[in-house]
């Protein structure tokens, strides 16, 4: 490019007055411009420059439009370039010569372009200057590159370089771009990568915590198959233990007792007795301390289970109230029993426990009384909840002994079963076959202080600690109740008294199991019944609860039974009555108020006009024998002891009346009906050369209704019991002078298997025996000691059994029953 | 006296001997065996000990004062004799019999002897004092009062 030459033309700037004529030329090629503003610029020869001369020739050679290279435009200055066309006078065909092309050139056309405001105007936006620099430069000598547009600015940056292409062949133009600014931190880009980082981190976390704990969870299982196996192992062994434990201790200890025992039986000194008395006292505190352990722990471990048998609840407080009448009568207390009549004979639950519940009970209250009563009632709960007040215990004056007594809603009061809630519940429901009982147990004690009643049934607390007992009582008897599905409450009052109170559900008796009980019940109330029944009593008492509990003692005997409160009323009754009266009870207390008119009363009963005067009785505690003051008649009534109990009472109005029994009996009741039963109608024989041993002996089997015959050596015995006889049994002492039992037995036994020998071998028709063709009769030996006669030498001559000398109830029953069976209906 | 003292008493002295150890619970068994149709068991019973009792403690006095004392014999007497006490209830005179066995067989006879002794105080004693219950009982029923039971 020729710099000078263009400069001198641009500088110029073309004012008319520089402007020269054109030499004289070949051609010419004048300019019109069309732009005003330079219009006035006429017939400027456009070959006259080099260059343009070479643009306009090579415009006419190409055809094709050609540019200039870039240069100050005039008037603006401003780079442009030009674009010359060459126009021709006809349509040339694309292949056309070059030469013919000049030929036909009628004429040039020619555009200046403003490269800036082309650039501009082409990159509207983007050459804004804003974001993007755009450099255009022509590059045809690409050593010296023309700037055509853009501002000179040295790039380090990223350029971006394009071709661009105006047309013209010969010519290269370029545009090279770069961003204005340093581009700025892709913040979203890094933003999203951190995040997406974060989050793929906190993923990969998850995993790893999630496999960690799995991991630990397993292992944790693992170690808890282990303890349960463990755990399991030890309950085991804990019950093992205690089975063991309960057997291994309660050997010995009963084998102490029971030494103890038999050392009683010799002969000891004052002082010697007493300390066997205190041993014994002391064995028995510490069997009963042992056995309350072992339920705690039994308790403890879930191995208290109850049984389910079928029992007397009357049989079984009368069991209670011998424990412990003996202790009441020496500390004065008066100790009464009473049950409901709606109460079922028989129920179905552990006789056992209940006993124990109940025991626990008198005996805490017998240990803090000192004066008055303790009264054990047994209701059903229905007969409770319906009545506004069953026992009347409320005031002093209506209770047992008339000593204040702790008022026994309150023990029951927060009950669930006795709430309006039970009510609905199932149980109280008459069809069903569930019996709820409630018994309490109120007296008249020293009370609960306040501060320890919250505490009363927690194990090993004790309200005053005492000797022999571990304070764990009532914490068992508590489970005991809630096994049952009771409830256990209390009201105390310091000093008043304390009244205990739970219910226990049992079952009814299923009617076949009962038929077969029925059966002996029958037969045991027959005959305590069987005596008196029909006959009529009069029981004088001011105090109802006292009454009703003589009441209810005497009409299980089978009487009717009369009130009055006190002797006045009684002696109208007594002459109102037709039939008459036959025992009138009349209560210690109403008896020693006005002996004077007690004596009256009991002449005027003498001479009542009837077949038989009443027999006179007065219920006493054995304490206030002592005031039993002298009265002035003979017809003095007999006493009965308190506390009341069935067996006794009956004992003693038979031994006053002198009642004949039916049947076989002799003495009746007492204690061993069992017994009567097994050897009424019985024929034995007794062998003994003690006289004296002999009438004890015959008089304790009559006494049970059996048939007895006596002789006092082994060889009458043998000859008594020659087959044919008729003996069911036989009582052999074995000491005996000239023949001993053993050797007697050896020869019975002898003869009846050879007897019976001679019946199989056909020798002897068994017709002579009485049709009896098996014959051995039993033999039970009688022995003093049981060193004399061990089993194995009873067996070895052939006896059949032993009980001891003189006879025990018990073990006679033992014994006996083995072969017999209860015969309750056959006839002597 | 009055027919209700004399029971008392009754009542108080049984209680004592049973308290003091001359009679024990199978006394009460005998007591419990007389009744109406057996009115006079228990005295029966207890003349048949006496009777039993005296030949017995006679035969043992005898046997003792030999030169060679029969120790058998003189066992097999303190066994009967101890039998028969302990059916009646005469728990002194059966302890009083044990000892006495234990020096039988010990063959101690001055200890037997002493133990003679012994047994024959305890029996007179017990002899007595139940003569003495049945004086009472006799007493009683002449008044026509009745014998007060005992539990």
């Amino acid at each position: 490019m020729d710099c000078i030459e263009q400069t001198s033309v641009e500088k110029d700037g073309y004012a008319v007055e520089n402007l020269e004529p054109s030499p004289v030329q070949e051609e010419y090629a004048p300019v019109i411009f069309a732009q005003d503003t330079i219009a006035h610029v006429i017939s400027v020869d456009v070959l006259s420059g080099k260059e343009d001369r070479e643009n306009v020739l090579r415009a006419r050679a190409s055809g094709k439009g050609v540019l200039t290279a870039p240069f100050p435009l005039l008037k603006t200055g401003r780079l442009g370039v030009i674009l010359t066309f060459a126009v021709y006078e006809r349509d040339l065909p694309s292949n056309a010569t070059s030469n013919e092309r000049i030929q036909a050139t009628d004429g040039y056309l020619g555009g200046v372009f403003d490269i800036e405001s082309l650039v501009e105007k082409l990159l509207h936006q983007l050459a804004s200057k804003q974001t993007i620099l755009v450099n255009v430069y022509d590059t045809t000598n690409l050593s010296n590159p023309i700037s055509m547009y853009g501002s000179d600015v040295s790039g380090d940056d990223l350029e971006h370089v394009s071709q661009l292409n105006f047309g013209d062949p010969f010519r290269r133009h370029e545009m090279r771009c770069r961003f204005k600014q340093k581009p700025p931190w892709p913040w979203l880009a890094i933003t999203t990568a951190v995040g997406i980082l974060v989050i793929a981190l906190l993923i990969g976390h998850i995993f790893h915590a999630t496999l960690n704990r799995i991991a630990k969870v397993e292992d944790d299982y693992h170690e808890m198959m282990e303890l349960k196996k463990q755990a399991e192992a030890a309950d085991i062994a804990k019950s093992q233990f205690l089975a063991t434990v309960s057997h291994e201790i309660r050997t010995p200890m009963n084998g102490v007792l029971g030494m103890l025992d038999m050392l009683t039986d010799t002969h000891l000194d004052e002082t010697q007795q007493d300390y066997v008395r205190t041993a014994q006292a002391s064995g028995k505190a510490l069997v009963s301390l042992i056995n309350e352990v072992l339920d705690q722990a039994k308790i403890e471990a879930g191995k208290l289970e109850l049984e389910a048998v079928t029992f007397d609840l009357r049989a079984i407080l009368d069991d209670v109230l011998s424990l412990f009448s003996g202790k009441s009568q020496e500390k004065g207390v008066e100790l009464a029993v009473y049950i409901s009549e709606r109460v079922p004979e028989l129920v179905v639950g552990d006789p056992g426990r209940f006993r124990q519940i109940i025991t626990n009970l008198m005996s805490n209250s017998i240990k803090f009384t000192e004066r008055g009563h303790i009264f054990v009632t047994v209701h059903l709960v229905d007969e409770v909840r319906d009545s506004i007040d069953v026992e009347t215990g409320l005031s002093s004056q209506n209770s047992l002994s008339g000593f204040p007594v702790a008022d026994r809603r309150r023990s029951w009061g927060r009950f669930k079963t006795l709430s309006q809630d039970g009510l609905t519940s199932s149980l109280s429901l008459p069809s069903s076959n569930l019996v709820n009982l409630i018994v309490t147990v109120e007296d008249t004690g020293s009370g609960i202080p306040f501060e320890a009643q919250s505490r009363i049934f927690t194990p090993f607390m004790q309200v005053r600690p005492r000797n022999g007992s571990t304070g764990i009582g009532l914490s068992i008897s508590k489970c005991l109740v809630g096994f049952m599905n009771g409830e256990i409450g209390f009201a105390s009052l310091p000093k008043v008294g304390s009244t205990f109170t739970f219910t226990a559900v049992f079952s009814s008796v299923s009617l076949s199991a009962n038929e077969v009980k029925n059966q002996q019940k029958s037969n045991q109330s027959s005959s305590a019944s069987a005596e008196f029944q029909g006959m009529r009593a009069l029981v004088v008492d001011p105090r109802q609860v006292r009454l009703k509990v003589a009441k209810y003692h005497i009409q299980r005997l089978g009487f009717n039974v009369e009130v009055a409160p006190d002797l006045n009323q009684s002696a109208s009754i007594i002459s109102a009555r037709n039939p008459f009266i036959d025992v009138v009870l009349i209560e210690q207390e109403v008896w020693n108020k006005d002996l004077k008119a007690s004596s009256l009363f009991a002449n005027r009963l003498k001479n009542v006009d009837c077949g038989r005067p009443p027999k006179l009785f007065v219920l006493a505690n054995s304490v206030n024998l002592g005031r039993y003051s002298a009265l002035c008649t003979d017809d003095t009534p007999s006493i009965i002891m308190k506390p009341l109990r069935a067996s006794m009472v009956a004992a003693s109005l038979q031994r006053a009346m002198g009642v004949r029994n039916k049947g076989n009996f002799r003495n009746g009741v007492l204690a061993n009906l069992p017994l009567q039963q097994l050897l009424r109608g019985k024929k034995f024989l007794v062998v003994d050369d003690n006289s004296t041993n002999l009438k004890v002996a015959a008089g304790a089997l009559r006494k049970y209704g059996a048939d007895v015959d006596c002789v006092d050596s082994g060889r009458k015995a043998i000859e008594k019991l020659k087959p044919p006889h008729i003996f069911d049994a036989c009582f052999m002492d074995i000491q005996m002078p000239e023949m001993d039992g053993f050797e007697a037995t050896r020869r019975i036994r002898d003869r009846e298997n050879n007897i019976n020998a001679r019946i199989q071998n056909g020798e002897v028709s068994a017709e002579h025996y009485d049709d009896i063709s098996n014959w051995h009769v039993l033999v039970l030996a009688m022995t003093a000691d049981v060193i004399q006669a061990t089993q194995e030498e009873c067996i070895k001559c052939g006896m059949d059994g032993y009980v001891s000398k003189p006879f025990e109830a018990e073990q006679l029953y033992r014994e006996v029953s083995r072969f017999f069976q209860a015969s309750s209906y056959r006839n002597e | 006296m009055e027919v209700s003292e004399m029971q008392r008493q009754f009542v108080e002295y049984s209680q004592s001997l049973f308290r003091e150890g001359y009679l024990d619970s199978q006394f009460t068994q005998l007591q419990q065996l007389q009744d109406e149709s057996n009115p006079d068991f228990v005295m029966e019973v207890v003349t048949l000990f006496f009777e039993d009792s005296e030949r017995l403690i006679r035969d043992l006095t005898c046997a003792l004062d030999q030169q060679i004392v029969d120790f058998k014999t003189v066992d097999a007497h303190v066994h009967q004799l101890k039998g028969s006490s302990s059916s009646i209830g005469a728990q002194r005179v059966k302890n009083a019999c044990v000892e006495f066995r234990n020096f039988c067989e010990e063959q101690n006879a001055d200890a037997c002897r002493a133990c003679l002794q012994q047994v024959n105080q305890e029996y007179f004693l017990v002899k007595s004092k139940l003569q003495t219950l049945f004086t009472m009982e006799q007493q009683i029923v002449a008044a026509g009062g009745s014998i007060p039971i005992m539990d």
